[in-house]
């Protein structure tokens, strides 16, 4: 029912694409990352709550359509539905229902709570497409309300220099505004790209930090401020001249790439599923045929196989996200 | 073993050094001593010999974790630490005791003992920990296991926070920390005493080290009042011999008495009591070779007769700390040295007095200086004869009077992120110079510049980038900066076949164009001088 192209993952009897690779005619998103909602598509189909993302990433020219949650759609000879992914606001499963059975696309997904977006629900299905971002067992995530409260302890004890906190600027800097949000009131800085999405999510109704746009101030001592990650090294961090930095993302599980990428401090905080929360949702589909994409996907896929299950890697080998998780 | 844990956590977050010091200001404060003393065993870069090999502790780990062998080689891969690796695969949301043994107990009780236990007692012992600790104790438990744990903090800052903690002079600290330092509650407490007479027969003294000569030598006075000696190029190094033993410490309180095997003669042929400062040097047919021949017997796990004798070792004495076990340090150089030139005479051919120039006037000596690279040294050394053996660089009484240095002019052609403080900024720079219409990098420079140069030379890159290599850029090849450094060496490991020492910037050659450049050639001339 889906098949790999060089556009990406294609599914032909419904006359579509999962967040192809290039222009088509048709596509599918599962959410509104960079490396999935890419722009030049004659039409868009994602979750409403995704659609003002979508728009702010792909502009006013965009032809996008929506589905609520759960709602059915009938597209060629299938049928599609979309349901909580759990990856960010507006992150989708792609659900499709046809002559061969059911497929399920995960796209990104996660298995921790988020209070900035609806929690991933399993779909039974014959067919599971898993991402596979960080499918090593050493993979395992604290609660991300521990996560919150090292970030403060973190931020307060740097009284007198900034703390710069990067991080994936949408998505991730919204989660960490509203775990946040939870202990303390403080307001935090902004980068403009975080600024521009935040904004969309406070409209949205979700309970952030109080958060400003970093401007021309002297001083951010004792401040947060969220960036991303490509601010980093550019003459845009001139201006503080003295602060501590630390990065958010699962791939700071490992001590040597903080070290390596030459950070103060790591976050381990990711809104991808590490090793458990993989294993735990392809048994929950009860698919008896699984393939998995990005990362790590080689040993899921081995795993998967060692453990009885029909698996295949799937999807291009991308390189990574330099955005990070 | 909690507290250490969280000591080095502290340790490991932060790069500001008032901070470091601070963590471990609390820690002494807070931990038992007999658990101190182990903290400063390892925060003075101190290992105990690998209790368990990595094979077999990778095997068990694989086990315990029910990961099966391919893909723990995988998480190693990713990990790039065994330690780590370990300690990650075990970390799923186990419920670890409330209280793991102290750091001592845990050293002395259990692992230590494992030296002499059969495989099955260790296996039994070690995964019995791994249930019992947290994620971060799991992983220095395996450090302390494979004798690979080193914590990320200098000697110096280690002194000065015991120095801080115990309210006395770093040096009184640094002192005591010499040598083979035993960690026990006893030790901790030595260390920290505000009247503790030193017993360990191996420990050398707190070095004097001297400063820059940064005026006119004739603003130091008159030259009677000063002995001057050459400066030698080579490993400053004590030769303590006590307690029927000979040590030979370098300069970074490194134990180098087995790289020397042959000066044993000359330990020997020292009076019992005895400690001399001086420098270890290649030294042949009446002279001084390049510091670049002793570096090659440096770098050797094993001596062979062949480096021996194409670099024989020899000890230039130029003070005495201790004669018949009394310190003499209070004492003025003038009497140090009357004691030294009676101590060393007629002991041994490798034992050499460091000669006094006795030029009679400071201009004289000027003219001297000027000689140094052909005889090898690196310039004078000035000591005044009424001075005290101090600690450290205190200013004024030992001056070193260099040679100038060597300048070139080199084009710069890569640039990446400094560190720390400069971590926004591009200035760890690397220079090239011509080579048959090329340019061949020929040295990397990180300081020199001002802040306002930074800031500009900063801008320039990011604006005239040529291409990318991870975090390295290289540069369009317009700017000309003057290069000093301190020495030379052929090299087959640099790509221009030049290594040079202590290399930074003298000057932003903006009046020059790239052309105007040195050659390799010229540099190569350099190599002749000496």
């Amino acid at each position: 029912m889906i098949v790999e192209s060089a556009q990406g993952l294609h599914c032909p009897a419904g006359g579509f694409w999962v967040d192809p690779l290039v222009p088509v005619e048709r596509a599918v998103l599962t959410h509104a990352h960079g490396d999935h909602a890419r722009p030049g598509s004659a039409a868009y189909l994602c979750v409403a709550e995704c659609a003002p993302l979508v728009r702010r990433r792909l502009g006013p020219e965009a032809r996008i359509e929506t589905l609520e949650y759960g709602e059915r759609h009938r597209a060629g000879d299938v049928t599609l539905s979309l349901h909580p992914a759990g990856h960010m606001r507006g992150s989708a499963q792609v659900r499709i229902e046809g002559r061969d059975g059911v497929w399920v696309v995960s796209g990104d997904y996660k298995r921790q709570p988020d209070p900035t977006c609806a929690p991933f629900e399993p779909q039974r299905c014959d067919a599971f497409i898993t991402e596979a971002t960080y499918a090593l067992p050493l993979f395992r995530w604290d609660a991300p309300g521990s996560v919150a409260r090292e970030i403060l302890a973190w931020w307060e004890g740097n009284s007198r220099k900034a703390s710069l906190l990067f991080c994936y600027a949408l998505g991730k800097a919204q989660r960490l505004l509203a775990e946040l949000a939870l202990l303390t009131d403080r307001p935090a800085y902004l980068h403009g790209t975080v600024e521009n999405y935040t904004e969309i999510y406070r409209s949205a109704g979700i309970a952030l930090l109080p958060t400003r746009l970093v401007g021309e101030e002297k001083s951010f001592a004792g401040e947060l401020v969220l960036a991303p990650i490509t601010a980093r090294g550019t003459p845009w961090m001139k201006r503080f001249r003295s602060f501590e930095s630390a990065f958010a993302s699962g791939l700071l599980r490992i001590r040597g790439t903080r070290r390596r990428r030459g950070f103060d401090r790591g976050f381990v905080i990711s809104d991808h599923a590490d090793w458990p929360a993989l294993l735990q949702t392809v048994r929950e589909t009860g698919a008896q045929r699984v393939f998995a994409t990005h990362g790590y996907r080689e040993a899921l896929v081995r795993h998967l196989r060692e453990s009885g299950l029909q698996a295949d890697p799937i999807g291009a080998t991308q390189p990574p996200d330099p955005e990070g998780d | 073993m909690r507290r250490f844990a969280r000591l080095y956590d502290a340790l490991d977050a932060t790069t500001s050094t008032n901070a470091k010091v601070g963590a471990m200001v609390a820690y002494f404060a807070d931990a038992p001593p007999a658990d101190a003393a182990w903290a400063v065993f390892f925060l003075t870069g101190r290992r105990l010999t690998r209790l368990i090999g990595p094979r077999l502790l990778a095997g068990w780990a694989g086990e315990h974790a029910r990961v099966p062998e391919w893909l723990f080689l995988e998480c190693i891969t990713v990990a790039g630490d065994l330690a780590e690796t370990i300690a990650l695969l075990l970390d799923t949301g186990r419920s670890p005791s409330a209280e793991p043994p102290a750091l001592s107990v845990l050293i002395e009780q259990t692992l230590l003992p494992l030296r002499e236990a059969d495989e099955e007692a260790k296996k039994r012992a070690v995964v019995g920990l791994w249930d019992a600790l947290e994620r971060r104790e799991v992983f220095l438990l395996n450090k302390l296991l494979t004798g690979e744990m080193r914590v990320g903090v200098s000697a110096t800052l280690v002194i000065r926070a015991l120095a801080q903690h115990a309210g006395l002079p770093p040096a009184t600290i640094a002192h005591r920390l010499m040598g083979a330092w035993e960690p026990s509650a006893k030790s901790f407490a030595a260390l920290l005493r505000a009247d503790a007479t030193d017993a360990d027969v191996s420990r050398p003294y707190p070095f004097f080290l001297a400063s820059p000569l940064d005026e006119e030598p004739e603003a130091l006075g008159e030259r009677s009042e000063w002995l001057v000696e050459w400066k030698w190029d080579g490993i400053r190094a004590q030769a303590v011999r006590r307690g029927g033993g000979a040590y030979l410490w370098s300069r970074g309180e490194e134990l180098i008495t087995d790289r020397f095997p042959d000066l044993s003669g000359v330990w020997a042929a020292l009076p019992e009591g005895t400690v001399l400062d001086g420098e270890v040097l290649a030294y042949s047919q009446a002279a001084p070779l390049p510091f670049s021949v002793l570096q090659r017997r440096i770098g050797r796990q094993k001596l062979s007769p062949k480096i021996l004798a194409e670099a024989p070792a020899a000890f230039m004495a130029f003070d005495v700390l201790e004669q018949r076990g009394e310190d003499l340090r209070a004492l003025p150089l003038r009497d140090r040295r009357a004691r030294l030139e009676e101590l060393v005479a007629g002991r041994s051919e490798r034992l050499l007095l460091s000669p006094a120039v006795d030029a009679p006037g400071w201009a004289e000596l000027r003219a001297l200086r000027q000689q140094a690279r052909e005889r090898g040294v690196e310039g004078l050394m000035l000591k005044r004869w009424t001075s005290p053996y101090r600690v450290g660089r205190p200013r004024g009484d030992w001056i070193k009077w260099k040679i100038d240095p060597y300048s070139i002019d080199a084009v710069l052609v890569y640039a990446q992120p400094g560190h720390g403080r400069r971590a926004t900024l591009m200035t760890d720079l690397t220079f090239a110079v011509w080579s048959e219409g090329e340019l061949v990098p020929v040295a990397k420079a990180y300081s020199g510049l001002t802040d306002d140069e930074i800031d500009r030379l900063d801008r320039w890159i990011r604006q005239h980038t040529l291409e990318r290599f991870g975090p390295v850029r290289a540069v369009e090849p317009v700017h000309v900066f003057e290069l000093h450094f301190e020495g030379i060496a052929e090299s087959a490991r640099h790509r221009g076949g030049i290594a040079v020492r202590f290399p930074r910037i003298a000057r932003w050659r903006t009046d020059k164009k790239p052309e105007d450049a040195d050659t390799i050639e010229s540099l190569r001339a350099l190599l002749k001088v000496r």
